[in-house]
């Protein structure tokens, strides 16, 4: 893998990882690197542990054993917060509140990237006119749309980006591959999940395949 | 680049949830609905004699509250489990404990402040004696947040769970008896002439205590709990 | 490495533990029961109290069992403390496996206070303040053992459960303390029936093999209980397998 132009250090680097459920395997020992402006993708059977290895990743669960290095340092909470971004299954959305309210929290809570809004974010996933309309009201497939747009507002480096392209058409597909084109040639990296070959990120991609330990 | 400050995530949270109750306005009445339900069914078991329930009054005022802020725990973290908000506030470049503090203080103030405003009309419902109306309310004043912050540990210990119901009120029972007690027990004192004032430093030194170190023990559960 | 380290370190290793706890958990019982029979037979001995007859010996029982049940949910919380820093496995298995045996030993006293207490009061209870702050203790200890069932993950549940004993050990002694404030608030200063009776020579001895008897009697309580639970999470494993088929 060649060095990055950005930054000679990968942006994120595993060493040994490993996990296990009530004294069951779920994956390792896993070691790989993710360099600035490039993306991994991670591929998998059904519970072969990619969701578990993105929620390790990015804090919410503890490996049994190995470490995470981002920006070769080793990843203590504070700093692990800053660089990550995750997407994950539920799009963390309240329900009764509209998708403005909804982006304003989220950025006071991570942080936005400057100079950009939450009005233009909206613009971008083509929820324009979707201003007010509550959470509630909005389809699978918009709600998507509104997490995606709280990812581009974010100000970290990494996304951990679990089924990105889950209940999106065709459109939204497109949308995804877009913002992680767009995100990777600004110096960004993305580890995405998806567990079938139906899409994925038209860029500099490796994989990693994670399979059943036996 | 750096993150948002406390201030302004904390701010962040406590608008959101100033929204989310103004959307469900009618939800803040119901712990003050569960409390007045109580002090119905004690006055019709006691016999409704204004001497005989002017003695326990005050008792069954505090028990009223503990009761509704017991039930109304469950709210205080599930929407926010169910929806994946609560992973985000993991993820977030603040403490955890302190959006946890900035929740219960969204918390008391949508559900145990209207009970506390309505302490005054349950009390003439129980014929409460006028000079312990004082008293009273500032033991809930002090009382009742202190009941959120321990609350809050056992709802976060609890957060991942279905059905709940019975276990919360089990592991809540045990931290809430000093409160309790100090909290109806400076009421007694007063009704008996003697000073209140000693129960009620009591309870704000627990207050005090429970401020730092609640939100910590609730962090620290939720993040268990989510595993 | 010091060799007592070594071994508490080999110690936590499943198997190991496995082979511990089977081979001294009898011996702990064995112990305990001799005492406990010593013990019981001198506290028969030893002359009745003059003030409340023979009903006095369940003394003899229900302050071990006192003592235990505040002891017990120390160690509990010790041990969830270690698990919860240092994440070990074994020390979640002995925190957890204290809580039922705790359980027991609240049982025992509240049961046997109710009974000493029956012939003074009158009443089968009493709202005595230490009576009252071992029955809190027992809901302690029933919450604990229930949060620890209530979650399907076996060591998330451990350590919620044992985050819980933490909390719970810091707020027993201000639990004690409001218990017997609110004691002086509503029935005066009465002379508590378990007070810090000065203890006669001739009681020391029945008194302390009982006490040391219920040490051991705990002991072989938590070996079982834990080698039960160890066995329990490691079924998969292979060394399992191979000692289910040689018994």
């Amino acid at each position: 893998m060649s060095p990055s132009p950005h930054s000679p250090l990968p942006l994120l680097a595993a060493r040994g990882l490993t996990f296990t459920r009530n004294d069951e395997p779920v994956f390792g020992p896993l070691d790989f690197v993710v360099a600035a402006g490039e993306a991994l993708l991670v591929q998998g059977d059904n519970g072969a542990g990619k969701t578990t290895l993105l929620r390790v990743l990015a804090g919410l669960l503890r490996a049994d054993s190995g470490e995470i290095d981002i920006d070769g340092r080793t990843a203590q909470a504070s700093l692990r917060s800053r660089a990550i971004a995750y997407l994950g299954h539920l799009p963390a959305m309240k329900a009764d509140l509209n998708a403005l309210e909804n982006l304003n929290f989220l950025c006071g809570l991570h942080g936005r990237r400057a100079r950009q809004l939450p009005g233009d974010a909206l613009g971008m996933v083509g929820l324009a006119g979707h201003e007010d309309s509550l959470a509630r009201q909005l389809s699978a497939g918009q709600k998507k749309r509104l997490s995606l747009a709280r990812l581009w507002l974010s100000p970290a480096p990494l996304w951990l980006l679990d089924e990105p392209y889950a209940n999106l058409d065709l459109e939204g597909i497109n949308l995804v591959n877009r913002m992680i084109s767009a995100h990777l040639r600004d110096g960004g990296a993305a580890l995405v999940t998806t567990h079938g070959a139906y899409a994925a990120p038209p860029v500099q991609t490796r994989m990693l395949a994670l399979e059943r330990p036996a | 680049m750096n993150g948002p400050s406390l201030l302004q995530a904390g701010s962040a949270l406590l608008v959101r949830d100033l929204r989310l109750l103004w959307r469900r306005r009618g939800d803040a009445f119901q712990p003050a609905l569960f409390a007045l339900l109580v002090v119905v069914l004690f006055a019709l078991a006691l016999g409704g004699e204004a001497q005989a329930l002017g003695k326990v009054a005050s008792a069954v005022m505090w028990v009223a509250v503990l009761l509704a802020g017991l039930l109304s725990l469950d709210t205080l973290f599930r929407g926010d489990a169910d929806d994946g908000s609560l992973e985000q506030w993991i993820l977030a470049p603040v403490p955890l404990a302190w959006l946890v503090a900035v929740r219960v203080l969204s918390h008391w103030l949508t559900t145990a402040l209207p009970l506390i405003l309505a302490a005054p009309l349950l009390g003439e419902l129980l014929h409460l004696p006028r000079d312990q109306l004082p008293v009273l309310l500032v033991s809930l004043a002090l009382g009742t947040p202190l009941l959120s912050l321990l609350g809050a540990v056992v709802a976060a210990l609890t957060v991942g769970m279905r059905r709940s119901g019975i276990l919360v009120a089990l592991l809540a029972l045990p931290l809430y008896v000093p409160v309790l007690i100090f909290g109806a027990g400076s009421v007694a004192r007063s009704a008996q002439g003697l000073d209140a004032v000693g129960a009620l430093l009591f309870l704000g030194a627990g207050l005090v205590l429970a401020l730092v170190l609640a939100p910590l023990a609730a962090a620290a559960a939720i993040r268990i709990a989510l595993h | 490495m010091n060799p007592v380290l070594l071994w508490f370190h080999q110690l936590g290793s499943p198997p190991i533990f496995d082979r511990f706890a089977a081979r001294w958990a009898p011996w702990c019982y064995a112990v305990a029961f001799l005492l406990m029979g010593v013990g019981l037979w001198q506290a028969f001995q030893v002359p009745a109290d003059y003030q409340q007859g023979d009903s006095f010996r369940i003394f003899y029982i229900h302050v071990p069992s006192a003592m235990m049940s505040m002891l017990v949910f120390g160690l509990m919380a010790a041990y969830a403390a270690i698990a919860l820093i240092w994440r070990i496995k074994l020390c979640e298995i002995l925190a957890m496996a204290c809580a039922p045996v705790g359980a027991a030993f609240t049982v025992i006293t509240l049961v046997t206070g109710s009974i000493w207490g029956k012939p003074m009061w009158g009443a089968w209870w009493d709202w005595d303040p230490r009576l009252t702050t071992e029955l809190i203790l027992l809901f302690l200890y029933l919450g604990v053992t229930g949060l620890y069932h209530a979650i399907d993950d076996r060591r998330a549940a451990a350590r919620a459960a044992g985050l819980l004993a933490i909390v719970g050990v810091a707020l027993l002694p201000v639990i004690k303390y409001s218990v017997v404030w609110w004691n002086s608030l509503h029935q005066g200063q009465t002379i508590s029936l378990f007070g810090d009776s000065k203890m006669d020579p001739s009681m020391q001895l029945p008194f302390w093999l009982m006490f040391v008897a219920v040490q051991f009697w705990f002991a072989g309580s938590l070996l079982s209980r834990a080698r039960a639970d160890n066995l329990r999470r490691e079924s998969g494993k292979d060394w399992v397998a191979k000692l289910a088929a040689k018994s």
